[in-house]
């Protein structure tokens, strides 16, 4: 999806580009995502303003795209079982409110006007209307059609093509790729590799440690509109935010306009292991219906797992690589991608045109990693 | 003639004593060890499910589990393969519309 936007927008810029892709159209983590377009489960800072950019982003996008992304603004839902959960959720979203963030305080007694199937004794939750979701493949392959038109054959797309090596010249500059098909040349290549970032990174001699970190998504039998919002747990911001390799589940749940509802969220680095694992998906069961009881008598027909792009310090990697002239990154975006991909690929437009940056990107250089 | 034969003469199957359950409120019969769906069958009903968008018939289509045609309400339970479930003395067997969880809609 970061691929796809970094394409489309340079192609608006009225630059040629080449999309290399070792596999399909959103074959990788894109096609394994829910495509949620968050701001509420974000800090304020880097992050955020990227989210808030991107959102507005996808605002337009949905006008220009065609309707089958399934862009929803559906808005989002945290929702607290006691008080003190309930006093962590308003300071967070106090300080969210400062950053730009829409938030709204809904009381217990008021939850179920929101969500009906809601469990009854929760102490209550907020409400995030700029919270949006998209079908993500579609989303993609859309934006990448959308590109391609756009620019009037500006966009060339090859696909099942892997990049095996990084062509460089005298001074170390960047001159292109080689792949399985042969050498291409281009002043800037952009490594939107996703997880498999870290990869391409050391094809060009550089170090960007992006590391796989998994996530399980149970889809259940089709369903009228049960849950109208994305609807989640509290402590899933936690865990978002969390460092740790071990399992951490938190419930999220929501609905799609296909029927089915999507369970997550699991987070654990345990490297690119898709091993089926009954314990995420009974953990993932058991706090969906925690929310949700009315789940309990739904079945679960199937499940996906997907590896998140995750960079340490949770941010990713965009912009030049001061280390390889003509080198860009644009990955690690852990599990928000699918919401970041507009204003990453919006920043990599612009410095590759050398117009002005709509933020500070400052925090998310590639660099960083170095000498920690 | 052949084509008078039924699948139980050819298999020289003896079943035990059929047995009733209902199609939509009709007493249909049905014999020990077969699925719904053939039961279904045997009284002349090949549609029992319409489809979620366009509310199209549909039955038994693979009759083997694998397509997921044919979808049925069983004692109030939706999404249930006619095809693999035995039918049982007294089952309450309905039409399922779209989904079959309308009534969870909000």
């Amino acid at each position: 999806m970061v691929g796809a936007a970094c394409a489309y927008y340079a192609a608006r810029s009225g630059l040629s580009v080449t999309v290399l892709d070792r596999g399909p159209v959103a074959g990788g983590t894109t096609g394994a995502g829910e495509g949620n377009l968050l701001v509420s489960d974000k800090e304020p800072g880097p992050e955020l303003d990227l989210a808030l950019l991107s959102t507005r982003l996808w605002q337009a996008l949905s006008g220009a795209l065609s309707p089958r992304i399934e862009y929803e603004t559906k808005g989002g839902l945290v929702v607290a079982s006691d008080e003190t959960g309930m006093a962590a959720l308003r300071d967070f979203a106090d300080r969210q409110e400062r950053a730009g963030v829409t938030t709204e305080e809904v009381t217990g007694d008021r939850l179920r006007d929101l969500e009906p199937h809601l469990a009854p004794d929760l102490a209550g939750g907020f409400h995030y209307p700029q919270d949006a979701q998209v079908q993500p493949a579609l989303a993609a392959a859309h934006l990448l059609r959308a590109a391609d038109e756009q620019g009037s054959g500006r966009v060339r797309l090859r696909l099942g093509e892997e990049v095996t090596g990084v062509l460089t010249g005298a001074h170390g500059e960047v001159r292109g790729v080689r792949t399985v098909g042969g050498e291409l040349h281009a002043p800037y290549v952009v490594n939107a590799a996703g997880v498999w970032g870290g990869e391409v990174a050391r094809l060009a001699g550089v170090d960007l440690p992006v590391l796989p970190r998994r996530g399980f998504v149970l889809v259940t039998e089709p369903l009228p509109r049960v849950v109208r919002r994305k609807v989640y747990a509290a402590d899933y911001v936690a865990d978002v935010a969390s460092g740790s390799a071990a399992l951490q589940t938190s419930a999220v749940v929501e609905g799609t306009p296909a029927g089915p509802v999507l369970i997550g969220a699991s987070r654990e680095r345990v490297g690119f292991d898709r091993t089926l694992s009954v314990e995420v998906l009974r953990r993932l069961a058991a706090q969906a219906t925690r929310l949700f009881p009315v789940l309990a008598r739904i079945r679960a027909m199937r499940t996906y797992a997907g590896f998140r792009p995750y960079l340490p310090d949770h941010l990713p990697a965009i912009g030049l690589d001061p280390r390889v002239p003509g080198l860009l990154h644009a990955c690690g975006h852990e599990g928000a991608g699918i919401g970041l991909a507009p204003g990453t690929g919006l920043i990599v437009a612009r410095i590759l045109s050398g117009e002005e940056l709509p933020l500070d990107i400052e925090p998310f250089r590639p660099e960083r990693f170095d000498g920690v | 003639m052949a084509r008078d034969r039924t699948p139980a003469e050819l298999a020289g199957a003896a079943p035990e004593a059929a047995f009733e359950i209902t199609f939509d409120g009709r007493a249909l019969p049905a014999l020990p060890g077969q699925s719904v769906a053939a039961a279904l069958w045997s009284a002349g009903i090949v549609a029992w499910r319409t489809t979620r968008r366009g509310g199209r018939a549909r039955g038994a289509f693979c009759g083997i589990g694998q397509c997921y045609d044919c979808l049925v309400v069983i004692n109030d339970r939706p999404n249930r393969r006619a095809c693999l479930v035995p039918a049982r003395p007294g089952d309450t067997i309905t039409t399922q519309e779209g989904d079959g969880h309308a009534g969870l809609a909000v």
